[in-house]
């Protein structure tokens, strides 16, 4: 028999279709920007892994990147761009000033991103190397793939 | 301070304002070359506006503005004005000391514009007032921030997190 069909999980597909276009919105504030930037360009080039679409509008994107160092004072505008993402979305802290102050313990840093808003993968180091960036991003497809899919009918039914 | 202040002649500048102002000057000295001058606190306006209207002198440049705190010492405030002069190439800096109790001094905005927004700085950080300043508001922390970063006295730990519910 000639197989023309192919039967899976709602889940897995949802998820394999999900990890492989995220939308980017870059959050970037610092230094490590440059290492985004990159990864991003030809030479490491994250559209191999289907993440080369870049949105400037967080309502168009689904992956935040929050590159660099945030202030008390930026901090609700960081809140703000996250609550106007579209659901599903997650969030990748780059880099030591987003994933927990770095170095800068005082008055007007926020100690990680993740007082303000859920971070999904954490990278470390003053900047990562582009690749570390690549590897995030794996790991978060990976994560994308093995979670439960939020989508409408999983609500209707109940479950 | 002393430790490195070279035995080198006193620039035209320092002889001119000693004459002038022969009370008003209390310390001179010049830490790795730098002419620095320690002035009455009630005085910074006449000399300042003496040099930069003086002909001879035109010190038409403010670089900048900043202010110490040394905490324990009476008064507790050190502020710093760095002044320029195209007409002898020449820097300098003018010091007086602010009492804790009543942090209040003279604004320089009359003479130099972009004071503006260096004594906002002063303001922000170390809680200094400037009497005639037409805008003294905080410029680099959010309105809702209590007390002045820069002091010595502000807590190393202490957070005032702008997001309630934050650390």
């Amino acid at each position: 028999m000639k197989a023309d069909f192919i039967t899976t999980k709602l889940d897995y597909v949802l998820g394999w279709a999900r990890k492989f276009s995220l939308f980017q919105y870059p959050f970037v504030t610092a230094c490590c920007g440059m290492e985004y930037m990159a990864a991003a360009c030809a030479h490491f080039d994250i559209d191999r892994f289907g993440a080369g679409l870049t949105r400037f509008s967080p309502r168009q994107a689904d992956l935040l990147l929050v590159v660099g160092t945030v202030t008390q004072k930026l901090a609700p505008v960081l809140r703000k761009i996250y609550d106007q993402m579209t659901e599903p979305k997650w969030v990748i802290a780059i880099g030591a000033c987003a994933v927990s102050g770095g170095i800068y313990n005082n008055y007007a840093v926020v100690q990680g991103i993740d007082k303000i808003i859920p971070v999904d993968v954490y990278i470390p180091g003053c900047p990562p190397r582009p690749e570390a960036i690549l590897d995030a991003l794996i790991k978060l497809q990976n994560k994308i793939q093995n979670q439960p899919q939020a989508w409408k009918w999983r609500e209707k039914l109940g479950k | 301070m002393e430790r490195e202040t070279r035995k080198m002649k006193e620039s035209k500048t320092i002889k001119i304002l000693k004459e002038k102002f022969p009370k008003d000057i209390l310390k001179f000295s010049a830490p790795f070359g730098d002419e620095t001058l320690l002035i009455k606190k009630d005085s910074l306006i006449k000399i300042m506006k003496f040099l930069k209207e003086n002909p001879e002198l035109g010190y038409s440049l403010l670089l900048d503005i900043t202010c110490v705190d040394y905490l324990g010492e009476k008064p507790r405030f050190e502020l710093i004005y760095h002044i320029y002069s195209f007409r002898l190439n020449h820097r300098l800096r003018i010091k007086t000391r602010i009492d804790e109790k009543n942090p209040i001094t003279e604004s320089v905005i009359s003479l130099w514009k972009n004071a503006n927004w260096l004594e906002r700085e002063v303001y922000d950080m170390f809680g200094i007032k400037f009497k005639n300043h037409p805008d003294l508001r905080r410029i680099l922390m959010y309105d809702e921030f209590e007390g002045y970063p820069l002091r010595k006295d502000y807590p190393l730990r202490k957070r005032q997190p702008r997001l309630p519910g934050l650390e």
